[in-house]
């Protein structure tokens, strides 16, 4: 985020300084810096709060849909944060989140449980679970190798940051990202009997 | 004529986005407005009284023990809610009402905090619903409006200044929890 900004605040002075006129070349450069840096900086700020935000996915928690091969090659993905404005998710998005365990960091996982749903879980103190409301309940792909909800329990609503709706680096491996919950990971119907 | 007509309108467009951000800037990290309603925090904050808080102190993680914070519901991410915080990670807070015989304790976990309305007994709090998340925060209050002129818009300019004048709300010492 800060090498966007970075970018933003020097382009702009750059196209501010072609539209000045008159005094000194130094105290046209300084003005239109100032400007320049006015008008960038809210922008880009706002742009990364509300609309977009791109991040690097590190870690093998969801493997294998992000970093299949692990080690120095990450995903990079595009956070939609406008579509998550009214906390509005469905069961098998892949949204990130503020981590409860420490404020400063974000996590991306996948969404497997709503509020309301029971789920049955892998490794929490209870077997089942029913997540109360104005929470969810967020897996990582790569079972094991994941500090998601089976950890920590469910996850308030308010902690949402974005979805991610695309990859976008490597190449590659550009794809939109489409809702699926993983097989036999899903919210129990009340009406099916589990074994 | 057509084309002047356009530049005003995109040059018009471009402020409005432009002011808009920065509008965006000041109320995300600096501060904003907020109104209270509800008894919890009585007798520091009553029912419908203005205060504003500030975000630098949530961004920067300095939100301490005896602030009051405005923080997302953990029910209902749309709601806010005014409390006062009584414990950070790692502190130990007490959980039973002063009417149990046996006093019952437990520890804040990483990366949350306890809060707990000024006004205990009709407050719904930490209490209730548990240590919430430090990152469902939004904002430490800091500064109350004076509640002897509320509710009176006046006419002159002195008493709108007079209304819109602010005392800082300090944090209080901890008095609340039983000192057992």
């Amino acid at each position: 985020m800060v090498l966007i900004m970075l970018i933003a605040t020097l382009y702009s002075p750059l196209s501010s300084f072609l539209m000045a006129q008159q005094t000194t070349a130094g105290r046209r450069y300084l003005r239109a810096f100032v400007s320049g840096f006015f008008v960038a900086v809210p922008v880009t700020v706002t742009v990364l709060d509300r609309f977009a935000y791109v991040a690097r996915v590190e870690g093998a928690s969801m493997q294998p849909f992000f970093n299949p091969e692990g080690g120095l090659k990450s995903d990079i993905v595009l956070l939609n944060r406008w579509s998550v404005r009214n906390y509005q998710v469905q069961r098998g998005d892949i949204v990130s989140i503020v981590s409860p365990k420490n404020p400063q960091q974000k996590i991306i996982k996948r969404v497997i449980g709503l509020e309301g749903d029971f789920i049955r879980t892998l490794g929490y103190k209870n077997q089942y679970v029913r997540v109360p409301d104005g929470h969810f309940w967020i897996e990582g792909d790569h079972h094991g190798h994941s500090l998601d909800s089976n950890s920590f329990g469910p996850v308030s609503v308010g902690l949402l940051h974005g979805r991610a709706s695309h990859i976008i680096w490597p190449p590659s491996r550009w794809q939109q990202i489409k809702p699926s919950l993983p097989p036999n990971r899903g919210p129990l119907d009340t009406k099916e009997e589990e074994g | 004529m057509f084309r002047r007509v356009l530049g005003k309108t995109l040059g018009f467009v471009g402020y409005t986005i432009q002011y808009g951000c920065i509008a965006h800037c000041a109320f995300e990290y600096i501060g904003e407005f907020v109104v209270c309603s509800g008894p919890s925090m009585e007798p520091t904050i009553i029912n419908h009284d203005v205060v504003f808080s500030e975000r630098m102190s949530r961004h920067l993680c300095k939100i301490q023990k005896g602030d009051i914070v405005i923080a997302k519901s953990p029910y209902d991410p749309n709601m806010n809610i005014c409390k006062r915080v009584i414990g950070l990670e790692g502190d130990k807070v007490c959980t039973s009402s002063p009417s149990d015989l046996f006093k019952t304790h437990t520890y804040v976990p990483k990366g949350h905090v306890w809060l707990e309305g000024d006004n205990l007994r009709n407050s719904t709090d930490s209490r209730s619903y548990g240590p919430i998340p430090y990152a469902l925060i939004r904002g430490r209050v800091c500064l109350k409006s004076l509640a002897a002129v509320r509710g009176v818009l006046g006419h002159s300019f002195l008493r709108s200044v007079i209304f819109f004048t602010f005392h800082a709300i300090l944090p209080l010492a901890l008095t609340l929890t039983d000192g057992a």
